[in-house]
């Protein structure tokens, strides 16, 4: 593949990514949300139609039109939400759209025996009269994988493959992956988990912002050299000032850590996802919450207010505990969540900005019922000023403003109930220069003032900036914790990528932390 | 080595789930075969004329018209779709039949349904073309079909032609012993299974119902089934129009009001998801004698009146779609 | 100081465009009325008459009331099929208890619908069972219970001024009905609009992820939304039985949920919930009444209104249907 391009709507998704496959290759794609991973696979399997660019299969250029035809090619892709049929069986899950036919009718005898043949091939046991929902995650991405290579695949793409398996679902991969190397067959693999690209991989391609920044052969290049690759920085650089924090003083943090914390989160459980996470936060503090993608911050937010059931697990808010049944409860004790994924759980697209802002806070501007349009309206206009919201008016949409703007909305979603504790799940995630650094200030503001926050972000200066401490997360757990001057990017890009971090005298306390 | 002890630890993990779940769908899938034998035994004890070859030749074929919607409708509920234009689309075969009756049954049945089957097929294409719900397509036609079928009769019905007694003898003759309505059924439940489990078609009618999704990502002509489905819909609905045209010795207009809610009633309480790709046409069978069979009690009771009938109806199909829910979130 | 300028700016723009773009779909809807209208003025005898306005205002009244309650449950991504049960229920009841005064019949009767209602949104949020499936056996089994109350499905005449005043009274030159009707939907827009709840039920059908995070109780919301529906059907049936004079519980209200889902689709609300105009439902129920009616004065076959009837139906949802990318 070379000089991919597509945009969406007028956004470049991908500007000219080149992509070479070798046969028999294990290649990872790497590159953080947004960087145009999915993109690149779905217009490499057809399912999207690329803009510009061109695409060789075997030395010969190739034009794929719809799934059907790259599957026909040999081009195949295995999703990370595994994309099956769970009520059909394993062979009829293999071999939809050929199914072996005699006189007309299925030929169910041949079809079952040749999805056996098949799965044996890659050194699987499964019946192939299941039904693929009776399986375990494992054993369907495997049918998945068998239904791509019985496509007489030259290539198959696994996208996240790995990520809601067991370390033994995980072994049995790496042997189907081996199986299939040795046939010949190109891997695209991708995952977030460092420590499988090295194991299964040969070479990796690191995406940026829809940007192709380079292909290396894994062995000789250092995980902290892939992760600065991937975010974009160099190795020692220490760049300040590009963010709107002031730097908070080591003291303000100490002073904050000193009193009671205003919000502790312990011990949270959920499945795989969290594992025993504790975090705790100061009045007037930034706690910044740091991970790769995967890495359960998303989680523990959600955990906090109360979105998603947990296992196990206490939040105090004060010293005292809460019951957290619905986001109404955590919000009632005065919590609010800024959460990542604006469209899918921020916005109410078709309702006006006025609405969008006032949403959480309508109990208290409604008198028997009837909403008070004055102390709405006085509300809204107060909230665009301070923020600089820039909309045709209060009645505007919301799904037609900017990024950045709908972001400031919902930020001031919260901010008129004066919460006493807010949580940002990527409060700066897809705006546009001025409106980050705005927003960057005014979080700080809010925790001058005293508030509490917990910030979620995978840009490094803005944890380095913004924060006073910084808890590191990997695989569902709190693997660090970095305070004051300990906080850089290079400590941080080392906890992510090692697990803890390594340097002067961080080690110790960190594992201390970590280690609950 | 290691690895093939691993995938033996999966199947082992796996097997206990694998039984449950089987447990869960197998009461699922067969919960009103279960019942049905639990009424049918019921019955046969409490009454003497319900095992009694007449009644149950009777019961099968009062109900031989529903079943052959409730077939159309399993197929369509299977995609994951719905069809509220069949008891237009049967008023409109009716119709259609009795008007040709004079001139042979054979081309009676062949024009009214392949009418109907036209009809079903418009339904298709603008649900796959448009990309608009079935619920407010299939709605429109229901409207549209119903006021061509009275337009079309000045809103009287038609009588069908005294001399045509091979059209008559669809729906009031018989075969040996058994009517001719239920053998008709019985074929294209028969047929129905067959295309169902073994052809392509048919799988991909599950398919489609099982993830649109992942059905058109793994390739899947997704608009050729849909087209198929309500095609298939509407020549059913049609079939049981002439059938009963033929019973009445007349075509109504306003025959089959209100089967489009019985046909989905009797889909559901067989087990077949509205939601789509889990279901059959046994279950549909089995759910269409179910109530078909309630019905009968109720008529051999004497005592119940048909307002309670209503009552309990409903009260029936909300409690086993409770149950159907409940064992299938448990998974 | 520049964000107020282009505030300014933008909005010295909009004006009357803006304002019918507000409108939205209904705006397209709202033509097509004004056109039916005028083409009638013009052609049908008699039509620009006052009292074939108040007939039609008079025969829209009962589906206007059910398709309000229809509007807010469609607004949340619902659908209510038990509507005319509901109806038929109310009629019975209020018809076999007029002896214990109109005011007790009347309100046992918009009790029960409210309860039949909020079991209808008890079901669909506490068993998570599809609404359309919830509602028709409520459709199913409501009609029995109504012909159960009913003496077996008889039909109840009765003679009572006060009560029969809801479906033959007039207000000046106005049915009391048409009446009721207006105050419904006034209140039923003020309500969409102004009040908290308003705001829930659209957010819900928006968005009932982010609606769950802003702190929306989604339950109440719904179960609420049923309960008003089943009110609103029960009011209409009230006033189908005093208009009639009698109550007919086989037949008051049969089918009228489709009527009203189609009201709803036409007045530009989508099905998919999210979006909700009162206004556009009163419209899009005018349209249909416009069409039946004038179809009977021209001594056109009731059928073919059928026919364009669903053709509006299509074509309207066409229109409306979310653009894709």
């Amino acid at each position: 593949m070379e000089g991919i391009t597509k945009s969406f709507s007028g956004v470049t998704a991908l500007a000219g990514v080149d992509l070479t496959l070798e046969r028999g290759e294990v290649h990872a794609l790497v590159g953080e949300n947004g960087a145009g991973k999915s993109t690149l696979i779905k217009i490499m399997t057809g399912a999207y139609q690329r803009d510009g660019g061109q695409i060789w299969l075997e030395g010969r250029p190739v034009e794929f039109r719809s799934p059907e035809e790259a599957q026909g090619a040999g081009v195949v892709a295995v999703y990370q939400e595994v994309n099956l049929l769970a009520f059909r069986t394993v062979a009829e899950n293999i071999y939809l759209g050929r199914e072996p036919r005699r006189f007309g009718l299925i030929d169910w005898k041949r079809m079952n025996a040749d999805a056996r043949a098949l799965l044996q091939r890659l050194g699987l046991e499964i019946d192939p009269r299941a039904t693929l929902g009776s399986l375990n995650i494992a054993l369907r991405q495997m049918v998945a994988i068998a239904r791509g290579v019985s496509f007489n695949a030259k290539v198959v793409v696994l996208d996240e493959p790995t990520s809601s398996l067991t370390e033994h679902e995980v072994s049995i991969l790496y042997d189907v992956i081996r199986r299939l190397k040795a046939e010949g067959t190109a891997v695209v693999y991708i995952s977030h988990r460092f420590d499988e690209l090295y194991t299964v991989c040969d070479r990796v391609t690191i995406l940026r912002d829809g940007k192709f920044v380079a292909t290396h052969a894994l062995a000789n290049l250092e995980k902290i050299d892939l992760v600065c690759l991937m975010l974009g920085k160099q190795r020692d650089e220490l760049r300040k000032g590009t963010t709107a924090f002031e730097h908070q003083t080591a003291t303000a943090a100490a002073s904050a850590m000193a009193a009671e914390p205003l919000l502790r989160a312990e011990n949270l459980k959920r499945g795989r996802k969290l594992n025993h996470v504790t975090v705790e936060a100061g009045r007037g503090e930034i706690v910044g919450v740091a991970g790769l993608l995967g890495s359960g911050r998303t989680e523990t937010a959600r955990a906090i207010f109360g979105a998603d059931k947990i296992e196990a697990g206490e939040v105090y808010l004060e010293g005292k505990p809460l019951r957290l049944r619905a986001p109404g409860d955590a919000i009632d004790a005065g919590l609010a969540f800024l959460s990542e994924d604006r469209k899918a759980e921020g916005i109410i697209p078709e309702l006006s900005v006025r609405e969008n802002l006032t949403l959480a806070a309508l109990p208290a501007l409604t008198r028997f019922g009837i909403v008070s349009r004055a102390r709405q309206q006085e509300i809204v206009e107060r909230f665009i000023k301070r923020l600089g919201i820039k909309t045709a008016g209060p009645d505007q949409k919301i799904r037609e403003l900017s990024g950045g703007n709908q972001q400031k909305v919902l930020l001031a979603r919260w901010l008129c109930k004066n919460p006493k504790f807010l949580i940002l799940d990527e409060p700066t995630r897809g705006i546009d220069i001025g409106a980050k650094g705005e927003i960057q200030a005014l979080i700080n503001e809010l925790a001058e003032s005293g508030l509490g926050v917990l910030m979620i972000s995978s840009e490094l200066e803005e944890l380095v900036e913004g924060s006073s401490r910084v808890i590191v997360m990997r695989d569902g757990e709190r693997v660090a914790e970095l305070r004051g001057k300990e906080i850089s990017q290079d400590s941080i890009i080392r906890a992510m990528a090692e697990g803890s971090a390594t340097g002067d005298a961080t080690s110790n306390e960190a594992e201390d932390d970590g280690g609950v | 080595m290691s690895q093939a002890t691993t995938t033996i630890d999966d199947a082992g993990s796996t097997r206990g789930r694998v039984f449950r779940a089987k447990a869960a769908s197998f009461i699922q899938r067969q919960g009103a075969l279960v019942a049905l034998v639990i009424v049918c035994v019921f019955a046969a004890m409490r009454y003497e004329d319900f095992i009694t070859e007449r009644n149950l030749l009777n019961v099968l074929r009062q109900n031989s018209m529903l079943g052959l919607v409730a077939l159309g409708m399993t197929f369509v509920i299977l995609t994951g779709g719905i069809d509220l234009s069949v008891g237009s689309l049967l008023a409109v075969a009716g119709v259609i039949a009795a008007n040709l009756a004079g001139r042979g049954m054979l081309l009676a049945v062949v024009a009214a349904v392949a009418f109907t089957t036209v009809l079903g097929l418009i339904n298709g294409v603008v649900i796959a073309k448009a990309r608009i719900q079935p619920f407010i397509v299939t709605l429109a036609m229901m409207i549209a079909a119903r006021g061509l079928a009275l337009a079309a009769t000045g809103e009287e019905s038609v009588r069908v032609d005294r001399l045509s007694e091979t059209f008559t003898w669809l729906g009031q003759g018989k075969l040996g012993p058994i009517p001719i309505p239920v053998i008709v059924l019985l074929i294209a439940y028969a047929l129905g299974w067959v295309v169902l489990n073994h052809t392509r078609f048919g799988r991909h009618v599950y398919s489609l119902g099982d993830n649109e999704e992942a059905a058109r990502l793994m390739g899947l002509n997704v608009g050729r089934v849909t087209l198929g489905v309500y095609a298939l819909s509407g020549a059913l609905a049609g079939l049981a129009g002439v059938i009963l045209a033929s019973r009445l010795g007349a075509g109504q207009p306003v025959a089959g009001t209100g089967w489009e809610l019985d046909a989905i009633a009797a889909v559901v309480v067989g087990g077949t998801l509205l939601t789509g790709g889990q279901g059959g046409v046994g279950s549909t069978l089995v759910g269409v004698l179910l109530l078909g069979v309630i019905f009968n009690i109720f008529n051999l009771e004497g005592t119940i009146s048909s307002w309670w009938q209503w009552v309990l109806r409903g009260i029936f199909l909300l409690v086993v779609v409770v149950i159907q829910n409940r064992l299938s979130s448990r998974k | 100081m520049q964000n107020a300028t282009e505030i300014n700016r933008v909005k010295g723009k909009p004006g009357l465009l803006a304002g019918l773009a507000a409108l939205g779909p209904t705006y397209g809807a709202l033509i097509a009325l004004v056109l039916l209208v005028l083409l009638n003025v013009i052609f049908t005898p008699n039509f620009a008459a006052w009292t074939n306005f108040w007939n039609i205002l008079l025969q829209v009244a009962p589906t206007m009331l059910v398709a309000v309650g229809m509007t807010f449950v469609i607004a949340t991504g619902g659908i209510d099929l038990s509507v005319g049960s509901v109806m038929a229920i109310a009629s019975a009841l209020a018809a076999t208890n007029l002896d214990r005064g109109v005011g007790v019949a009347i309100l046992l009767a918009l009790a029960v619908a409210l309860c039949v209602g909020a079991f209808n949104g008890a079901l669909i949020t506490g068993f998570r069972i599809q609404p359309i499936i919830v509602t028709l056996a409520l459709l199913i089994a409501g009609r029995g219970i109504a012909q159960v109350i009913s003496n077996g499905g008889q039909l109840i005449p009765f003679s009572n001024p006060t009560f029969e005043y809801l479906g033959k009274g007039y207000a000046g030159p106005m049915p009391f009905q048409v009446l009721v009707m207006i105050l419904v939907v006034a209140a039923a827009i003020f309500i969409m609009r102004m009040t908290s709840f308003g705001r829930y039920v659209v957010a819900v059908g928006g968005n009932e992820a982010a609606a769950r995070l802003a702190g929306i109780r989604i339950h109440r919301t719904k179960i609420m939304v049923y309960a008003l529906s089943g009110l609103l059907a029960g009011l209409a049936g009230l006033i189908e039985t005093a208009r009639l004079g009698a109550s007919d519980a086989a037949k008051v209200g049969l089918y009228i949920e489709l009527d009203a889902i189609a009201a709803v689709v036409v007045g530009g609300t989508p099905l998919t919930g999210g979006r909700a105009t009162v206004a556009g439902t009163l419209i899009g129920a005018l349209i249909m009444q416009v069409i039946a009616t004038s179809f009977n004065m021209l001594l056109i076959p009731f059928s073919w209104s059928l026919v364009l009837k669903a053709a509006i139906i299509l074509i309207a949802v066409y229109i409306q249907r979310p653009k894709v990318a």
